[in-house]
């Protein structure tokens, strides 16, 4: 097993994306040893697939737009069940995080008058969202990644983290592994910050990549900090569908935002039938005021398809268990008809989705400046996660922190397009800004030796099982895994389900420890899957847990057997936390209750 | 569905050999699928990289048949159904396990490479004021994923191992992105022509030919900066005037003053 190497940093930052690669940046200002750890190479994160844009209110488009309204449309957007401090340090800060990246090389594209160019988005009042074509993650995380590398960070890139230590109550290191090699690193650090992103490989049709496992919700609960919200899970309504080996690759909302339109098989637009009542005021109920809506016209309300996520991908699903669904099990999304409104059709959707026109062109044989999509709906975000202060972004856990999609609070039931980015921005920066202050309060802690010894131990058991007749590896448990939780615990949940998947859940943590690897330490994907397991089995027994606690329909969450919004839900948060005996708890705690001035906010922009 | 061989590099710095396996292959197929079923199901240590899955992030890089190609997206239906499939390592760069190379150089040529300098903000709010159609190329340089192949198919490195004197396609790319971005300041036409070795690139063109991004890496990136280089160093008119002068060629930043 031999030892692990000791590394020491003031703050480590674990996982660049933009949360993490903010984080550091900001860490790394105050003049501090950081180190960055990341489990792929560097710049590949999922920021990278993240495409529509980067939600600001900067005004550039639409000078009525200012953070109030930004403010107003993130709380409505996630049915009010937000962390509203949160949501309120988000809209305030945004403009100036996206002002800032183009100080560091960014290059948005831009208004006429040589502004950063806006564009609509679901959900977001006016046109919000900062962009470059359709590929607007790599830009922010190429921005970030170039600018970081010049700021004297420490990037240990393939590098897993599996376990977090403590001296008392707060953190002070974290076991790792690097994947190369297959040898133990232990970080010492006084403070960490988290920023592990989504937890999308617990289900089946997902856009996220292999590595969101929900390590760092998973590896957080293990060292005692609480988990929020983990029932609202977003179901982008548009992934792809078809060929099979595509499934739940993202379509972006942009697509809609250029003036895409959702037709059902027989040619309808579906998403004019059913409209929310807290969304009537804003939303057109004619296609000719759609139209003008997305072409700019102040005057205009926005088409039903910038409805929010939520409800635009239930509308899909109801389509497609109606009968109208397209071939292969999805809906239409057509750019294409826009050739009857604009001249030079082909070249427009080629310069504003260059990303989609390729994706399709290249995957699925269709072109899509003359032919519709086929989407349905796929799993890509979770709302939920590692509860953090909002000012400061720690969590229950002194000295450790957490930022972007690993952490919650920002979007409540349901994230708006657009506000990811943002959100990466702004709370990766306070994240940072906050783990290097309280790092240098600290003295460097110690760390248990034992314990670092029998979390090596843990990790390289799996080598040391011995194969047999009934033994399985790695990759048979996760993807059973998830097919249990596409199925039970997907876009329309119910209690028997829910309870099934509990049990099931259950079944497949037995499973988990007992699953045999081959080969050796380097390199080796099955042994990886092997540790990441536990993690996917915390974060869907979460989820599962608090979809089932959860007795209405609010935002993302859907109970077919509860449908619609209780009153008294709105009020509760669901909290998880490890007891003594090592039992996830599930507690109910009140939503924080917005301001007086904060409602008024709300209410000038019902 | 359709069985196929596949025949993929399995070894380390001590070398190795292309081993057989079998996928079964539906529609819409791509070669990342059906090496990630392999994984999962024959051979679980089998190192590959990938995150993505649809050609934004630049991890699967791969030659395929011999091509230099990002796996995720190579369809198997675009492959001769009469012939196995091979998938190798990317040959530039030392292979550190199975598909899995070493690209650290990558990173280390970029941290050399001078950042990104603006001028002065334009308003009182700290924005600067740039017009589509003059960020219209940066943009397009900026398209890079980073996926390394245009370095792996560039003689230069990969047959010459030039790697110390010339910093291949994908940094003259970051490079050209830089000077050519409307804001900065910074000078760069020296150093590409001393520690960068532009003057190695003799236009084959197979870096472009190989960008899964479709960015004209040799037309508009590599050719303009040579011209850049061959302005000021080479002009023969300058050169005389220079020499009867005793004045040095010019930085970006003297000519802008």
């Amino acid at each position: 097993m031999g030892q692990a190497k000791r590394i020491e940093h003031d703050v480590l930052v674990i996982g660049a994306g933009g949360a993490g690669l903010r984080a550091a940046i900001e860490a790394a200002a105050d003049g501090l040893s950081v180190g960055l750890v990341c489990k792929s190479l560097l710049g590949k994160a999922h920021t990278v697939m993240a495409e529509g844009g980067v939600a600001a209110a900067l005004a550039n488009v639409d000078d009525r737009d200012d953070w109030k309204t930004h403010f107003a449309d993130t709380m409505r957007g996630g049915q009010y069940v937000n962390s509203w401090r949160h949501a309120q340090l988000h809209a305030q800060q945004a403009p100036d995080r996206v002002r800032e990246l183009e100080a560091w090389g960014a290059v948005f594209d831009r208004t006429k008058s040589g502004k950063i160019l806006q564009r609509n988005f679901g959900g977001h009042k006016y046109p919000r969202l900062a962009h470059v074509g359709d590929r607007t993650g790599l830009e922010m995380i190429r921005t970030l990644q170039d600018h970081g590398i010049h700021q004297g960070i420490d990037v240990h890139m393939e590098v897993t983290i599996i376990r977090l230590f403590k001296q008392g109550e707060r953190v002070v290191g974290a076991l790792a592994y690097d994947r190369e090699r297959g040898k133990f690193r232990l970080f010492s650090a006084k403070s960490i910050v988290l920023a592990t992103g989504g937890v999308g490989r617990a289900f089946d049709v997902t856009s996220n990549s292999w590595e969101y496992s929900g390590d760092g919700h998973a590896i957080a609960y293990e060292a005692g900090a609480e988990l929020i919200d983990m029932e609202y899970i977003q179901f982008h309504p548009t992934g792809m569908v078809w060929p099979p080996s595509v499934k739940g690759i993202l379509v972006t909302e942009g697509v809609r935002g250029e003036g895409g339109v959702l037709r059902n098989s027989e040619g309808k637009r579906f998403m004019f039938e059913d409209i929310p009542d807290n969304y009537k005021n804003q939303t057109a109920d004619n296609e000719e005021e759609g139209w003008r809506y997305t072409q700019g016209d102040k005057n205009a309300r926005r088409p039903p398809e910038l409805l929010t996520r939520d409800h635009v991908a239930r509308c899909i699903v109801r389509e497609i268990r109606e009968g109208r669904g397209s071939p292969h099990g999805g809906v239409y999304l057509d750019i294409a008809w826009i050739k009857e409104r604009l001249p030079k059709a082909a070249e427009h959707i080629k310069r504003k989705l260059p990303s989609m026109y390729h994706q399709f062109k290249e995957l699925a044989g269709v072109d899509i400046t003359s032919e519709a999509m086929e989407v349905g709906p796929t799993t890509h975000y979770s709302m939920g996660g590692i509860r953090v202060d909002g000012d400061s972004q720690m969590s229950t856990v002194p000295g450790l922190f957490a930022a972007g999609e690993c952490a919650a609070g920002l979007h409540g039931a349901n994230r708006l397009g657009g506000n990811s980015l943002s959100d990466l921005l702004v709370f990766g920066k306070l994240a940072g800004e906050h783990a290097a202050g309280y790092a240098r309060e600290q003295d460097r802690g110690e760390i248990d030796q034992d314990e670092v010894m029998a979390a090596m131990q843990w990790a390289l058991e799996p080598f040391g099982r011995e194969a047999s007749a009934g033994s399985e590896g790695p990759f048979q448990v996760q993807s059973d895994l998830q097919e249990r939780m596409q199925e039970l615990v997907g876009i329309v949940r119910k209690e028997d389900e829910l309870a099934r998947a509990l049990e099931e859940i259950t079944g497949l943590e037995e499973r988990a420890k007992k699953v045999v690897v081959h080969g050796n330490r380097e390199f080796n994907p099955g042994w990886h899957t092997a540790m990441d397991l536990p993690n996917l089995l915390t974060v869907s027994r979460a989820i599962a847990m608090c979809a089932r606690a959860r007795k209405e329909s609010r935002g993302a969450h859907f109970r077919i057997d509860h449908e619609g919004k209780d009153p008294d839900f709105g009020k509760i948060t669901h909290a998880l936390a490890k007891n003594e005996e090592g039992q996830m708890i599930l507690r109910e705690d009140p939503v924080p209750e917005v301001p007086p001035e904060l409602q008024q906010i709300i209410k000038d922009n019902e | 569905m359709a069985e196929r061989k596949f025949k993929i590099w399995r070894g380390d710095q001590s070398g190795g050999k292309f081993e057989d396996y079998d996928a079964d292959i539906s529609d819409g197929m791509v070669v990342l699928d059906a090496v990630l079923q392999i994984q999962a199901n024959s051979a679980t240590d089998l190192a590959t990289r990938w995150n993505c899955k649809a050609g934004k992030c630049g991890s699967c890089s791969a030659e395929v048949n011999g091509m230099p190609r990002l796996m995720c997206m190579t369809r198997m239906e675009d492959l001769p159904a009469d012939q196995d499939v091979r998938v190798a390592p990317m040959k530039t760069f030392p292979v550190k396990r199975d598909l899995v190379t070493d690209v650290s150089w990558n990173y280390k040529v970029k941290k050399r490479i001078k950042k990104f300098s603006p001028r002065p903000a334009d308003n009182a709010d700290g924005t600067w004021n740039m017009m589509q159609r003059d960020v219209d190329r940066v943009q397009e340089f900026r398209k890079c994923i980073e996926c390394f192949l245009c370095q792996n198919v560039c003689h230069v490195l990969r047959e010459h191992q030039k790697q110390d004197e010339f910093i291949g396609p994908r940094f003259f790319l970051y490079a050209a992105a830089l000077e050519m971005h409307p804001l900065d300041t910074e000078d760069r036409i020296d150093e590409l022509k001393e520690a960068k070795g532009i003057g190695y690139c003799n236009i084959t063109k197979c870096c472009t030919i190989v960008c899964p991004e479709h960015i004209q890496i040799t037309d508009n990136a590599i050719i303009p900066l040579k011209e850049r280089v061959v302005d000021r160093f080479f002009d023969p008119v300058k050169l005389i005037l220079r020499t009867l002068t005793g004045r040095k060629a010019k930085s970006k930043a003297a000519s802008n003053a």
